[in-house]
């Protein structure tokens, strides 16, 4: 249930703790070892730009993971994921400017105020599904920024919020491949958790909300219960994605929080795929270095340097193509490619698996 | 005095846009969240259509119209047309990104610069003073009367057209409509034009009325509330739902505080769905459809 990755060897699972384990082969587990040694090692080998990038990524890959819990998982859609990154953005702001509070207090606060926010974003959904609860959450991202608007231009901080960094044990957060290291623990920590939540009992009881809300009541599943905790969670990852932001930008500002965030996100979980959190990490990897890639392809062309002044509207235009793409063409995002890769494999030279196992 | 006739401005701007949501989602229950940028589309196309004919107004406004026609009809063609049988969020999600993408493509052809049409086109806009005392300015009435019109109009097409009643059919049963020999894709397209059409009249009147600037896509998303609180699938309900937000938003900026005025439809968003999701005038099943 937890993966249904085909496998080609003759491994079966007997039993459900086997079914649960985060690793289950030995290959796995050595391709997870490869893969914290190559990033631990990452940012001892290259430049300031691309441990930059490396931060970007982990920051949206906590983002992406949480709203995968919502949508992918637990079925419920949110359009105003980056009111609540802003929401965390702010409490930090908020409480550095007017307490001067360290990083041990924000944090928590961020994630408490994440959480109060996902009970108001999740409220409607008791009532409303669907389109109507994407636009009731639409209309809360506009309110929440809003306030933070409003709370920007009546303390007469109107072109933004600049914070410390933060001092943990003694000494200032500066150094980059420090902070490369506090995001991608938070970003492992994020992942964990999802991962933890998905083989409990509340992941499985968010899948079946998914799959049929009624059949899911029938079977016992407290609905509200449920749906209002995807929402909690989901918002206080979230909102602690948005605090950590502003501590790594040293700067809040509603400016960076536009609805073109919320619309980033929700192309994270659909270019990587709908219901899986692998999907959540390479859609966050791929919407962030898009922009990145389209720069370095430009400055490759003739006379490179007159779209410079373009650069941010062919960034959108190719954006959207992008997003275009996969909802039309490929809706099971990069995974989706992925997996259809490991099945053409494992089925050659046939086509199609036998029928009476039906899918999968 | 002039309280009311702001409120009846914005409510006409208000309305004139939402009717462009309603249209689509009643008849293919698809919510359009490009409406924004393509209603600034139709004032950038009137921008160009104005250097084309040279100043022409007439021309200019009437080929910027048929363009408009064109856009909506090439986009269900070979955009929305692929997302049939979709889910329906997959088709929403489809339209936010064309919106990115025509955001995105106008300001690298048109660029982000503020810009008047109205001046291209060397029409003037005066201020009519109004028996009681308000002032209005020239394009501002355009736009009511525009309202007026398209509401009249479409009213009429709806209830008494070929198309129109085939647009209602569709809209109230599908697989039954196709059944009856109506051509469903025709149907939806007609209904991405006309909706297109309402859209890109209100940009270019907005344009010719204040100018051209690319965050204009924000009045169109502000106008969604008008559709939601007036009833998704009802084109009365757009009509009722544009006065009641564009009441709340101008007598908010006048009594409380401007700032809130781009806050204040999504507040009356959150109330219309606490209270009445399915709208004052919308049919109450469309909950459980979507």
């Amino acid at each position: 249930m937890f993966r249904n990755a085909p496998r080609a060897s003759g491994y079966f699972r007997t039993g459900y703790a086997q079914d649960l384990a985060l690793i289950q082969t030995r290959f796995e587990g050595a391709a997870l070892a490869a893969l914290a040694l190559a990033l631990a090692l990452f940012p001892f080998l290259v430049g300031a730009f691309y441990l930059d990038l490396a931060c970007q990524v982990f920051l949206a890959s906590i983002g992406a993971l949480s709203l995968m819990l919502l949508t992918g998982y637990a079925g419920q859609i949110s359009l105003g994921h980056a009111g609540l990154l802003a929401a965390g953005a702010f409490t930090v702001g908020i409480l550095f400017r007017e307490v001067g509070a360290s990083f041990w207090i924000t944090l928590p606060a961020a994630a408490l105020v994440g959480a109060v926010l996902g009970v108001i974003f999740g409220l409607p959904s008791l009532r409303l599904r669907g389109l109507y609860l994407a636009v009731s959450t639409l209309a809360l991202y506009f309110i929440v920024v809003y306030l933070g608007g409003e709370y920007e231009s009546t303390r007469g901080f109107s072109t933004g919020i600049m914070i410390d960094a933060p001092r943990v044990g003694g000494f200032a957060l500066r150094n980059p491949r420090a902070w490369y290291f506090v995001l991608l623990a938070a970003a492992a920590g994020t992942l964990l958790i999802c991962a933890n939540l998905l083989r409990s009992r509340t992941g499985r009881a968010w899948r079946a909300i998914r799959a049929h809300e009624t059949v899911a009541e029938a079977l016992g599943i407290g609905i509200a219960g449920y749906k209002l905790l995807a929402f909690v969670i989901s918002s206080a990852l979230a909102s602690l994605a948005g605090a950590l932001f502003a501590y790594y930008r040293g700067f809040v500002s509603v400016e960076a929080f536009s609805l073109f965030l919320s619309i980033q996100y929700v192309a994270m979980i659909i270019v990587g795929g709908m219901g899986s959190l692998l999907g959540a990490l390479l859609g966050a990897l791929f919407v962030t270095l898009l922009p990145y890639l389209i720069e370095a392809l430009l400055m490759r062309l003739p006379n490179a340097q007159s779209y410079a002044g373009a650069l941010f509207a062919i960034d959108f235009s190719a954006f959207g193509v992008v997003m275009i793409l996969f909802l039309v063409f490929e809706p099971l995002g990069l995974v989706g490619i992925w997996r259809r890769l490991q099945t053409y494999f494992l089925l050659w030279p046939f086509k199609y698996r036998p029928v009476a196992g039906g899918r999968r | 005095m002039q309280l009311i006739v702001n409120i009846v401005v914005l409510a006409a701007i208000y309305a004139l846009i939402a009717c462009g949501y309603v249209l689509i989602y009643r008849v293919s229950r698809v919510l359009n969240l490009a409406h924004g940028e393509l209603m600034m589309l139709g004032a950038y196309l009137l921008l160009t259509t104005a250097s084309a004919f040279s100043g022409n107004a007439f021309f200019a406004i009437v080929a910027a119209i048929v363009l408009s026609l064109l856009v909506g009809v090439l986009i269900y063609v070979f955009l929305m047309r692929k997302m049939a049988g979709e889910m329906v969020l997959a088709a929403v999600l489809t339209t936010v990104a064309l919106g990115v993408l025509l955001r995105g493509l106008m300001i690298l052809i048109w660029s982000a610069q503020q810009q008047y049409p109205g001046q291209a086109l060397a029409l003037p806009n005066p201020a009519l003073v109004l028996p009681g005392g308000g002032r209005i300015s020239l394009f501002a009435a355009a736009i009511v009367a525009a309202a007026v019109l398209s509401y009249g109009g479409l009213f009429l097409f709806l209830q008494f057209g070929r198309w129109g009643v085939r647009m209602r059919a569709a809209g109230q049963n599908p697989l039954l409509a196709a059944q009856r020999g109506i051509n469903l894709h025709a149907v939806y397209a007609l209904a991405w034009a006309l909706s297109t059409l309402t859209g890109a009249l209100a940009g270019m009147l907005i344009a010719l009325d204040s100018g051209l600037t690319s965050s204009m896509a924000v009045i169109g998303l502000k106008a969604f509330p008008a559709a939601l609180v007036g009833g998704l699938d009802s084109l009365l309900g757009a009509l009722l739902g544009a006065l009641i937000v564009g009441a709340a938003e101008v007598l908010s900026i006048q009594y409380i505080d401007p700032l809130l005025s781009d806050v204040v439809p999504f507040l009356v968003l959150i109330a219309a769905l606490i209270v009445r999701p399915w709208g004052l005038l919308g049919t109450r099943e469309e909950l459980d459809r979507v």
